[in-house]
């Protein structure tokens, strides 16, 4: 049945394809709406053993792939994240695209990406998460040049070489840990590197795909692509790809590798924090620096992720649960303030926070969901961010280090002054002259904002629930 | 080396130099064709997964390049052609004259290399099977790259199209 994850976003795309279907333009957006809401339904109420469960074979799509996808705890988490991100994404392409044609391609080429996403998020072998990496890479790369443009093209061609070479670096250890064990499944190249525990050709192998993988997430050191990407992406590529494409590119894939090939020796884990305490502090003093609304939230990301790693160098369990929740939560507060970005960006014409200014009286419900992300970013209680760094920074302290606990504390610290200078240069203070005609979003925008606010709240009123139903379970199987 | 396979490298490095073109499609079919023929000769050589793996690669590697390099760059006209044409033949012409020689050396020799495969990829499976069974998935997976590489050619080129004709009715 997990199958359909694939099938549908790519049959919706030969659906709206289809010779002399006039009405696809007009339905396109629509339609991507339709499929990114039936996903996120099927990855919050359909169970695991319903997952796999077998559907009447006339129905049954694994078997056109021969093969069945088991849908975990964590696949569910990052599918509902990718419906959930794509969803805001589609409202924000109805809310900035006047042009029936551009909003078409902008649909089909979300679609295709989703499935690309949809593959990552599912596939349990080294070669098909290759494949499905490229299908989102291409998708997003086109969708970064689709209203072309000498930022886009720019943006477009460092994300295509920082691409490459992640792909090649990722090919490059894929290899070399065929030799080691054989196979690309997942279980198999586990086993090989167990067996091979020690040998150098192992090492370079985990060395080059954790490389490849890192830049796919854009930490630091090798975040140089990310913020001209996302600052130069049209509006509902900049939400798509901050909230979830490097998401889940980069980050899920860490995720998922490390635990289901790698494991977590401790030179793996020294790397992993190390890394991630560099991207939260280069991140974040980037991010201060920063002039463009855009720029400051793309360096913003590179912080955050920091914070993912954190909890996955902590090791299995607790570490990698808070490591998957702050994934969600920073989908979803990234998006967030990505929408709202948008937003004043459309209303007022400007990106540059010094000629921002006193938005909030203009903008009331932008303003006050900016506030929400922003205290969710920071991880105040009792917000989703407070919940999700609290449990990475636990399960360091359990892991022994005790030094990076008090470090990712303090540097939460960090978080909260670049996004409360946002939020001072934007919607703070006098109103700047050149914005008195200013005037709130319509529905279009405050929609995705309103859901994404209610989102951020109601993961921090519900916490406890959350965590015996969806975090507790990812802990088991991770 | 059998005379099949004295054939395919001879193909292979003729469609090498073709890739060479000034043409961005010329180089692109050019670089389908090669590749294609590397898996040839890597499935001779008894390892029909990393045969697939070449197949498999190439295709999405070079819808990426395809799409890429329309997206990023500009047409050059006939002067700019003719100009490029004979600056890449002067420099990349001896390169087929130094890998024959490399290769007629090596043939004259009786240099084989004997690398041990992998357990898998060593296997008997035909290509037949791991295409359609073993790696249905991922072959379904290349077919949605090249769908994703064609729509962003399409979409780029139809943008460019549109720009030329407001160009044109200026």
């Amino acid at each position: 049945m997990s199958a359909y994850l694939l099938l549908v976003p790519v049959a919706a795309v030969l659906f709206l394809n289809l010779p002399h279907f006039r009405l696809a333009t007009r339905i396109a957006l629509a339609v991507a709406g339709v499929v990114c809401v039936a996903q996120g339904l099927a990855a919050l109420l359909v169970s695991e053993a319903r997952w796999a469960s077998a559907v009447p074979p006339a129905l049954d799509p694994s078997r056109l792939l021969a093969v069945s996808f088991p849908v975990d705890a964590l696949a569910r988490v990052m599918l509902l994240a990718i419906a959930l991100v794509g969803l805001c994404a589609v409202l924000m392409a109805r809310y900035v695209r006047e042009d029936r044609e551009c909003a078409f391609r902008f649909a089909n080429l979300l679609l295709l990406a989703v499935a690309g996403m949809n593959g990552i998020v599912l596939a349990r072998d080294l070669f098909t998460l290759y494949v499905f990496l490229e299908i989102t890479a291409v998708a997003s790369l086109v969708l970064i040049v689709i209203e072309r443009g000498r930022p886009a093209f720019e943006g477009a061609f460092k994300y295509l070489v920082l691409s490459a070479v992640a792909t090649s670096l990722l090919l490059a250890g894929l290899a070399l840990l065929l030799i080691v064990s054989g196979s690309t499944s997942f279980e198999a190249a586990a086993a090989g590197l167990r067996a091979a525990q020690g040998s150098k050709l192992g090492l370079v192998a985990v060395a080059l795909v954790l490389t490849g993988l890192a830049i796919k997430a854009g930490v630091v050191p090798f975040h140089g692509w990310l913020p001209d990407a996302y600052a130069s992406a049209p509006a509902p590529t900049s939400v798509l790809l901050a909230g979830v494409v490097t998401k889940t590119t980069g980050v899920y894939t860490l995720v998922r590798v490390v635990d289901s090939v790698i494991g977590y020796p401790a030179h793996v884990r020294h790397v992993l924090l190390a890394i991630g305490l560099l991207s939260i502090v280069g991140g974040g003093l980037a991010a201060l620096g920063q002039r463009d609304l855009k720029r400051l939230l793309a360096y913003s990301s590179v912080s955050q992720v920091g914070y993912i790693l954190l909890g996955l160098g902590a090791g299995p369990g607790l570490g990698v649960a808070g490591a998957v929740l702050h994934l969600f939560n920073h989908a979803v507060f990234k998006s967030l303030l990505f929408v709202n970005a948008t937003a004043v960006e459309r209303e007022t014409g400007e990106r540059d926070l010094q000629r921002l200014g006193g938005l909030q009286a203009r903008m009331p419900v932008t303003g006050a969901t900016s506030i929400l992300a922003t205290l969710s970013t920071a991880g105040l209680p009792p917000f989703a961010g407070f919940w999700s760094k609290l449990l990475i920074v636990v399960a360091l302290w359990r892991g022994g280090h005790a030094a990076t606990a008090a470090a990712a504390v303090v540097l939460s610290v960090l978080t909260l002054a670049y996004l409360l200078r946002l939020q001072r240069r934007v919607f703070f203070g006098p109103l700047a002259a050149p914005l008195a005609k200013a005037s709130e979003a319509d529905r279009w925008a405050l929609a995705p904002a309103l859901l994404l606010a209610a989102i951020t709240v109601g993961i921090g009123l519900a916490a406890p629930w959350l965590f015996h139903t969806f975090l507790l379970p990812v802990e088991s199987i991770l | 080396m059998s005379h099949v396979t004295g054939a395919v490298l001879a193909l292979l490095a003729l469609t090498a130099l073709w890739t060479i073109q000034t043409s961005i499609l010329r180089a692109a079919i050019g670089l389908a064709i090669t590749s294609a023929l590397v898996s040839v000769v890597v499935f001779q050589m008894g390892a029909p997964l990393a045969a697939v793996f070449e197949l498999s690669v190439c295709a999405g590697l070079i819808t990426v390049v395809f799409a890429a390099t329309i997206s990023l760059t500009r047409p050059l006209d006939e002067a700019g052609k003719a100009r490029c044409s004979v600056r890449r033949k002067r420099r990349f012409s001896p390169l087929f004259f130094v890998a024959a020689a490399i290769g007629a050396l090596l043939w004259a020799s009786g240099y084989a290399l004997e690398v041990a495969a992998p357990a898998a990829a060593a296997g008997t499976a035909t290509s037949r099977d791991l295409l359609w069974s073993a790696r249905r998935l991922d072959l379904v997976g290349q077919l949605v790259i090249l769908f994703v590489g064609v729509f962003g050619v399409v979409v780029l080129f139809k943008e460019r199209d549109e720009e030329k004709a407001e160009e044109v009715a200026r």
